[in-house]
C-alpha cells in the first residue's frame, strides 16, 4: 500500500508541474497581437501589478459582480492557502530554515480551522451551483465533481484533525521519505488514504481543466495590459509579417479617386 | 410595429429566470457570395467545412493568446450570467455571457483538450455538427461585443473576443454575415460604408456649408481633400447625412472654424468605422484602416482628429498603431488620433471658446457612455478620461445635467443594443430587446428628472436609439450628438449671434 501511494504521488506530482509548466509555456508564446485591456486600465507596468495583485489576492472584479460567489470563493481559497502553509510542515524538515514560521502557533491553528470555512466556502459554492438556475444551466457534471472532490479532501482532513486523529509523526516520516527518495511506510487510515488519493486526484486533473484559471489569469490580457497603445507600438510577430502588405486592397482606389 | 413584443421595464431590475430557446430563431441574413470573395472568404459553405472550421479554430488559437486562454479559464461561475443586455432582455441562456462562450468552448474541448477527447460527456464537449454551427451563426450575432462581460469576469474573459474568432470561423467556413461583409465590401470599393461616392460626398458637404451659413451668417466650411491642410478628421460616415450625426458634424465644423485651424476631410478616408473588427478579420481590419493612412500620407496633414464613434474610435486609439503606424511622419505634441471630445476640451480648458449656454436650456440631458468608448478607449492623459470627458464637454454647454444610474455608465455601461455589426433591420428583435436596461435606466431620469435629452459619441449608438426610442414609447429625436450641443451654445465670433450677445453685454454693463 505504502509503494502504491508513494508512486500515485510520484505522478500526480509530474503530471501537475510538467502539465502546467507546459500549458503555461503555451499561453506564453501565443502572442497576443492587440491591445485590448478592459478600461479604465493602469497607464503603466507598476499599475498594471497593483491591478493584477488586486484580482489575485482581493478578487476585484467578482466582489463587483456577484456579492455571495465572492463570499464562498473567497473563503475557499483564503482557506485552501492557509491549509497549504499548515501542511507544510509534513514536508519540511526541523533542520529546514523556514521550520520556524511553519510551525509558528498562528500559522498552525489557523490552518487547522480554516478546514471549517473551507467546507462553508464549498458548501455555499456548490448550493449556489444547484439552485441558481443561471448557474446550474452553465455547470457540467466535471463542475459538480471538481466541487464533490474537493469537498472529500476538506472533510478527510477535517475528521482527522478533530475526530480520528492520525499518527502524524509517522505520516511525517512517510513524506520526508518521498522528498528523500527514502521510502517509509504510510500509517494505515482509511481517511489518510481518501485524502491522499483525492489531493492526487486533485492534481492530476488541475493542468487539464478548468483549475488552470490559477496560471490563466496571469496572461489574460484584459487584465495584464497596459493602457498606452496611442504610445508604444504593440506588434506580434505573425502581425508584423502582414505590414508587407498592407492596404493592398485600398491603394489601387487612391490613385484612381 | 413587429412580430415580436418589446419587453417591459422590470420593476425591481430583477434578475429574468431562464427561459431556453427564445432567441434560436434570431439570425442574420447570410451574405451573398459575390460580397464573400472580396474579403478572402468563400462563397458559400464549403464540402468539408467541419474540417476548416476546426482547422481555422487550431490557427486563431495559436494567434491569439486571448482565445486560448479564455476557452481554457472560465470556472463555470456564474458571475458574468446576469450582465448582458441581450440576456436581460431575451432572458435566452444562451445569451449569459458564458452561455454563448460554451457554445464554442464546447467544440474546443472536445477536439483540442485531453478530457473532451476521452471524456466528452463528463466536460460538456460537443462535436461540430451543423446545428452547433447554426447556433454560433445564431448566437454569435446575438452578441454586441460590448465588454460588458469582461469587466465582472474574475478572469477578465472577455466574450468579444471568442465573439469575433467564431465569426471569423463562420466566414473562413463560407456562412458570411450579409450585413458586415457587404459594408466592408463597399469600403473596398468605394471609400465608405454607406457607399457615398466622392462626387455625392462633395455635393452634400457644399449643401450644409450653405445651410451652415444661413444659419451664422458666417462662410464656415467643410473642406474636402485639401492638401497641405493640419488636421484630417476622420469621422464615421453616417455623419455625412443621418440624423442625429449630421448636427454633430456641423458643431465639429464650427468648432474648428473658431479655432481657426486649417482642417479637412478625406474623400478616401470618408469613414472611420472598420467592420473588420465585428468579423474578427485582423487582414479586413488592418485594410480598412489603411485607408486613413494613406490619406494622412497623400494629404501631408500633420494631425489626425476623430470623430464621434464609438467601436471606430476603439480601432483608432487602440489599434491604430499596431495595424498603420507606427505615425512618426505626424506631430508628435499632440496624441494620434486625437478624439474630437479631447480636441474641444482642450480649447475649452485654454479658454479658446466662448459658450451661450442658455441656447441649450430647452434640453434636460443625460450622458449614455458608448461601449466601445467607454471600456475599450481612453481619452486625456488619465485612466477614466473616456467618461470625464464627454461630460465635462456637455456640463461646459449646457446647464441641466443629470446622470443615470451608475450600473449603467462608465464601465458598467449597457450597450445600445446596436452594436458589434447588429446595426441592420434583420436584427430588430434582438436590438429592441437588447435596449432594455438602457431604456430602463433613461426612462428612470426622465421621470425623476425630466430628462428630455440624451447624448452619445458613437455613430451606431445614434442610429440605434433612434431607432428603438420609439419601441419604448419615447421620441426619436431624444438621442442628439455631443457635438450638436456644443454647436449650439458656441458663440461664433462675428456671427449674428456673438453680436447681439456683445451688445446685450454692453447694455447690462451701462
Ligand atoms: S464570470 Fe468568467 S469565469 Fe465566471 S462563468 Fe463567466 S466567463 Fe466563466
Ligand atoms: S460582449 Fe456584450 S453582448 Fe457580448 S456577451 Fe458580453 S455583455 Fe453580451
Amino acid at each position: 500500500m505504502s509503494v502504491a501511494f508513494a508512486i500515485l504521488l510520484y505522478i500526480a506530482t509530474a503530471i501537475l508541474f510538467v502539465g502546467v509548466f507546459l500549458r503555461v509555456l503555451k499561453y506564453w508564446r501565443t502572442p497576443a497581437p492587440l491591445k485590448i485591456p478592459t478600461m479604465p486600465a493602469p497607464v503603466t507596468q507598476m499599475g498594471v501589478v497593483f491591478r493584477m495583485w488586486r484580482e489575485v489576492v482581493l478578487f476585484e472584479s467578482l466582489f463587483k459582480s456577484s456579492i455571495w460567489t465572492w463570499v464562498f470563493s473567497w473563503m475557499f481559497h483564503l482557506s485552501l492557502l492557509l491549509a497549504f502553509f499548515r501542511h507544510l510542515r509534513y514536508i519540511i524538515s526541523p533542520d529546514n530554515i523556514f521550520w520556524p514560521i511553519i510551525s509558528l502557533e498562528v500559522i498552525q491553528s489557523f490552518g487547522k480551522y480554516a478546514g471549517y470555512f473551507m467546507l462553508i466556502g464549498l458548501l455555499g459554492l456548490l448550493a449556489r451551483r444547484i439552485f441558481v438556475d443561471r448557474v446550474r444551466y452553465i455547470s457540467n457534471p466535471s463542475d459538480y465533481l471538481m466541487l464533490l472532490l474537493i469537498l472529500t479532501i476538506a472533510g478527510t482532513g477535517l475528521s482527522m484533525s478533530f475526530i480520528a486523529h492520525t499518527d502524524i509523526v509517522a505520516l511525517k516520516m512517510f513524506v520526508l521519505g518521498l522528498v528523500r527518495f527514502d521510502m517509509q511506510p504510510l500509517p494505515s487510515s482509511l481517511l489518510l488514504q481518501v485524502h491522499l488519493a483525492s489531493v492526487a486526484l486533485l492534481m492530476i486533473i488541475f493542468p487539464i481543466s478548468k483549475l488552470l484559471h490559477a496560471p490563466g489569469i496571469f496572461f489574460s490580457p484584459t487584465r495584464n495590459q497596459v493602457d498606452n497603445a496611442r504610445e508604444k507600438r504593440h506588434l506580434a510577430p505573425w502581425a508584423a509579417k502582414l505590414d508587407a502588405n498592407r492596404g493592398h486592397k485600398t491603394k489601387d482606389q487612391l490613385v484612381k479617386d | 410595429m413587429a412580430d415580436f413584443d418589446t419587453p417591459e421595464y422590470r420593476k425591481y431590475r430583477d434578475i429574468p429566470k431562464l427561459e431556453e430557446g427564445t432567441m434560436s430563431d434570431s439570425a442574420p441574413f447570410i451574405a451573398k457570395p459575390v460580397f464573400q470573395g472580396p474579403l478572402g472568404f468563400p462563397g458559400e459553405l464549403v464540402e468539408n467545412w467541419q474540417e476548416v472550421a476546426i482547422d481555422k479554430m487550431g490557427d486563431l488559437l495559436g494567434k491569439y493568446r486571448g482565445l486560448q486562454v479564455y476557452l481554457d479559464s472560465c470556472v463555470k461561475c456564474g458571475a458574468c450570467t446576469d450582465k448582458c443586455h441581450y440576456f436581460i432582455g431575451t432572458k435566452d441562456p444562451k445569451n449569459m455571457p458564458v452561455g454563448r462562450q460554451d457554445l464554442l468552448r464546447s467544440v474546443y474541448r472536445r477536439y483540442f483538450t485531453f478530457a473532451g477527447k476521452y471524456f466528452p460527456k463528463l466536460v460538456g464537449a460537443k462535436d461540430l455538427t451543423k446545428e452547433v454551427l447554426d447556433d454560433w451563426y445564431s448566437y454569435f450575432h446575438q452578441c454586441s461585443q460590448c465588454r460588458r462581460c469582461s469587466v465582472y469576469c474574475p478572469y477578465g474573459i472577455d466574450t468579444a473576443e471568442i465573439s469575433m474568432a467564431a465569426r471569423e470561423i463562420l466566414d473562413t467556413v463560407g456562412i458570411g454575415q450579409k450585413y458586415c461583409n457587404e459594408i466592408i465590401g463597399k469600403v473596398y470599393t468605394i471609400g465608405n460604408n454607406l457607399g457615398l461616392p466622392k462626387r455625392a460626398l462633395r455635393d452634400t458637404l457644399l449643401d450644409l456649408e450653405e445651410e451652415i451659413e444661413e444659419e451664422t451668417g458666417l462662410p464656415i466650411k467643410l473642406p474636402l481633400d485639401v492638401k497641405g491642410a493640419d488636421i484630417l478628421l476622420v469621422t464615421p460616415s453616417a455623419d455625412f447625412f443621418a440624423e442625429p450625426h449630421i448636427d454633430g458634424l456641423i458643431g465639429y465644423a464650427k468648432v474648428f472654424h473658431e479655432a481657426g485651424v486649417n482642417w479637412t476631410l478625406s474623400s478616401h478616408a470618408s469613414e472611420a468605422g472598420n467592420f473588420g473588427m465585428f468579423i474578427g478579420s485582423y487582414e479586413n481590419m488592418q485594410d480598412v484602416a489603411m485607408r486613413v493612412r494613406q490619406a494622412a500620407e497623400d494629404l501631408g496633414v500633420k494631425r489626425i482628429v476623430h470623430g464621434e464613434c464609438g467601436h471606430a474610435w476603439r480601432i483608432a486609439y487602440s489599434f491604430w498603431n499596431t495595424l498603420i503606424g507606427p505615425w512618426d511622419f505626424l506631430d508628435q505634441n499632440y496624441p494620434i488620433p486625437q478624439h474630437i471630445c479631447e480636441y474641444t476640451w482642450d480649447l475649452i480648458e485654454n479658454n479658446k471658446l466662448n459658450f451661450d449656454k442658455s441656447e441649450n436650456d430647452h434640453r434636460v440631458m443625460t450622458f449614455h457612455d458608448s461601449c466601445n468608448v467607454a471600456r475599450a478607449t481612453r481619452m486625456g492623459d488619465k485612466p477614466g478620461g473616456q467618461f470625464e470627458i464627454p461630460r465635462n464637454v456637455i456640463k461646459a454647454v449646457c446647464n441641466h445635467y443629470y446622470e443615470m444610474d451608475p450600473e449603467t455608465t462608465k464601465e458598467g455601461t449597457y450597450c445600445c443594443g446596436g452594436g458589434g455589426g447588429l446595426l441592420t433591420d434583420d436584427l430588430m428583435e434582438i436590438r429592441v430587446k437588447g435596449a432594455l436596461p438602457r431604456m430602463e435606466a433613461l426612462n428612470e431620469v426622465v421621470e425623476d428628472h425630466g430628462v428630455t435629452n440624451m447624448a452619445a459619441i458613437c455613430a451606431i449608438c445614434k442610429s440605434q436609439f433612434s431607432k428603438v426610442l420609439p419601441y419604448y414609447k419615447m421620441p426619436m429625436d431624444m438621442i442628439v450628438s455631443v457635438h450638436q450641443l456644443v454647436g449650439d451654445a458656441l458663440i461664433l465670433t462675428g456671427s449674428k449671434e456673438a453680436l447681439e450677445a456683445l451688445e446685450a453685454a454692453e447694455s447690462s454693463e451701462e
